[in-house]
């Protein structure tokens, strides 16, 4: 009973993560398992030092857990919090900014499309400048299209804490609430001082959601481009090493290790917080 | 006593109402600006999706004509009829069909027999285990990816089986993969709910002589179905929007699940937004259904695994 789902989990996740550090060590050609050489630190040598694409991505990932950091997830909490006081139509309201968390960041990169196309998108034509030589490509320039990336982001984002939140702020004891506002707090001071700390199990995890989403993000900025000018990321690097025409396993998978102990952070601190008391 | 509970009932009720609407005098400026805000809000929320509608709708020699920022021409659905019949989608469905319900199965069989076993048996290693298990599921997948690509590619199965050889190019990989990565979270979710679930019930199961199967058959998994019936509904959209696994593992497009498959109706109705909105409209409408009819069931499996613990 404990057996096929333990040695699933080592075969299909375990294993390969403990691979993925020991192929970033050896060079290989893939095609056998005679074909090992070690390699010592040059993999690691050539991604921190000789790879173009590896401090642009470095970059890329801080700035979008900053975007959904301070703009996505408060937006998503913003959102909650006024759908929980007594609002008519709240139902409406939280199946409207619900529905993109159904959709997959694929096909939200299409969607967006539509609205950032340079001649055809509704952006542009909204703006007036479409056809005209100051339309900007959203997707296309490298200065604008990780924002870009993140608006359409954000979109599903807001809307994945949103309903979290929604269910920590309902765990909130209403007495608490009450207590607070007949000692005169206002409504700001209730939320912050009272209600935001009592969320504290909430709060962990839609921390840890919003780090591992960053690390994580890779459909929609593939789909939008393949992950290059200007959107280039962590995740889209490993991938590039391995299905692309350069395929170079070891380089691959020093990225890889590279992207596993940046993940580690928020892993083991949502672990160690999530199991302190199962011990 | 029924009078007396009423009258108290009456009472609270008209303290709450009194209050609620001291609340809402004392609130009106900052009630109106939260509406504003919402309204303006979900407005441009749905902008995007009510715009591929909307541009779905229309040929494209009257956008050609008067440009997509417009309003005229002929409304209708032969872009849909178009995109359905160039773009394949009854294949990428097939396959999204058949990814979806074999990894959701797999995954949610295997995690509960996982989950029964940490939540119900104490055993040295079951919080080692829980942990690994959640682990897993935390990390980014393409740090795995590149190791299963090749263990998949170094497989060697039949041709009869495999008409690749491996398990690169098969639905079967796609499954192996989503299922190894999906079984941490299911796990951790059903373990925590299996927990609240009374001891003594195993216990008077045991007394009556059911082994760890029929407990497992019989008392457990019967109480466990809302758990299972919103974490079901959850990973159904989960792996439907999986987009990266069969990227990785499948090489023929007509194997390719619809989410993955996008890509190449962006290349192949590059340009023809008309038909891009209709095939993203096709794609959206499963998901839709979905969430319209079982929102309730997504809402409970999202939550249900982010509150515990």
């Amino acid at each position: 009973m404990v057996g096929i789902p333990t040695l699933i989990q080592l075969v299909l996740v375990w294993i390969p993560t403990l691979a993925s550090i020991v192929l970033s060590f050896f060079k290989w050609d893939g095609l056998g398992l005679s074909g090992f050489h070690f390699n010592g630190l040059v993999n690691y040598n050539f991604v921190f030092n000789q790879a173009p694409q590896f401090w642009p991505a470095v970059l890329h990932n801080i700035v979008w857990l900053l975007f959904l950091g301070i703009i996505g997830t408060p937006l998503g909490l913003l959102l909650a919090v006024l759908l929980d006081s007594k609002i008519r139509g709240s139902r409406v309201y939280q199946t409207v900014f619900f529905m993109p968390v159904m959709l997959s960041l694929a096909l939200i990169g299409i969607i967006w499309e539509l609205m950032y196309s340079q001649n055809n998108g509704l952006i542009n034509n909204v703006l007036g400048t479409a056809g005209t030589p100051g339309a900007i490509d959203w997707y296309g320039n490298s200065n604008v299209n990780l924002f870009a990336a993140l608006v359409a982001a954000t979109w599903r984002h807001a809307g994945y804490i949103m309903v979290l939140y929604l269910a920590g702020l309902k765990g909130v004891d209403p007495a608490i609430k009450e207590a607070a506002s007949l000692d005169g707090a206002n409504g700001r001071q209730t939320f912050f001082r009272i209600v935001f700390p009592a969320m504290a199990a909430t709060n962990i995890i839609i921390v840890v959601i919003t780090v591992i989403e960053s690390l994580r993000a890779f459909d929609i900025v593939y789909v939008i481009n393949h992950g290059q000018n200007g959107l280039e990321l962590l995740s889209v690097l490993i991938v590039e090493y391995l299905v692309g025409e350069t395929q170079v396993i070891g380089i691959g998978s020093a990225f890889a290790v590279v992207l596993l102990v940046i993940s580690l952070v928020p892993i083991v601190i949502y672990l160690s917080r999530t199991f302190r008391n199962q011990e | 006593m029924t009078t007396t509970t009423t009258t108290t009932r009456q009472a609270a009720r008209t303290a709450k109402a009194s209050v609620g609407t001291a609340k809402k005098i004392k609130n009106g400026p900052a009630i109106w600006g939260a509406y504003a805000f919402l309204t303006v809000a979900a407005i441009l929320w749905l902008i995007p999706l009510l715009w591929a509608v909307y541009t779905s709708l229309r040929p494209k020699a009257d956008t050609d004509r008067l440009g997509y920022f417009s309003v005229g021409g002929s409304y209708g659905f032969s872009n849909y009829v178009n995109a359905w019949t160039q773009g394949g989608f009854l294949t990428y469905f097939g396959n999204s069909v058949i990814i979806t319900i074999a990894t959701v199965a797999l995954t949610l069989l295997f995690a509960s027999m996982m989950a029964f076993a940490v939540s119900r048996y104490s055993w040295r290693f079951n919080v080692t285990l829980l942990i690994a298990f959640t682990a897993g599921n935390l990390l980014p997948p393409q740090v795995l990816a590149t190791p299963i690509f090749e263990l998949f590619k170094l497989i060697q199965l039949p041709y009869a089986i495999s008409d690749s050889g491996s398990l690169l190019n098969q639905l079967v990989g796609v499954i192996l993969a989503n299922t190894g990565f999906q079984i941490g979270f299911c796990t951790f979710v059903l373990s925590n709910f299996m927990k609240a679930i009374p001891q003594e019930l195993g216990e008077a199961a045991r007394v009556d002589g059911a082994g760890v199967w029929t407990q497992y058959t019989r008392v457990i998994m019967p109480l466990t179905r809302p758990a299972l019936a919103a974490l079901g509904t959850l990973e159904v959209i989960f792996i439907y929007n999986d987009y990266f696994w069969p990227l990785i593992l499948i090489q023929s497009g007509n194997r390719l699940p619809i989410t993955t498959a996008i890509n190449n109706l962006q290349g192949e109705f590059l340009s023809n937004y008309n038909l891009l909105s209709a095939g993203a409209v096709i794609t959206v409408i499963p998901t839709l259904v979905i969430y319209l009819a079982l929102q309730r069931q997504f809402v409970a499996g999202l939550t249900l695994g982010a509150n515990k613990g």
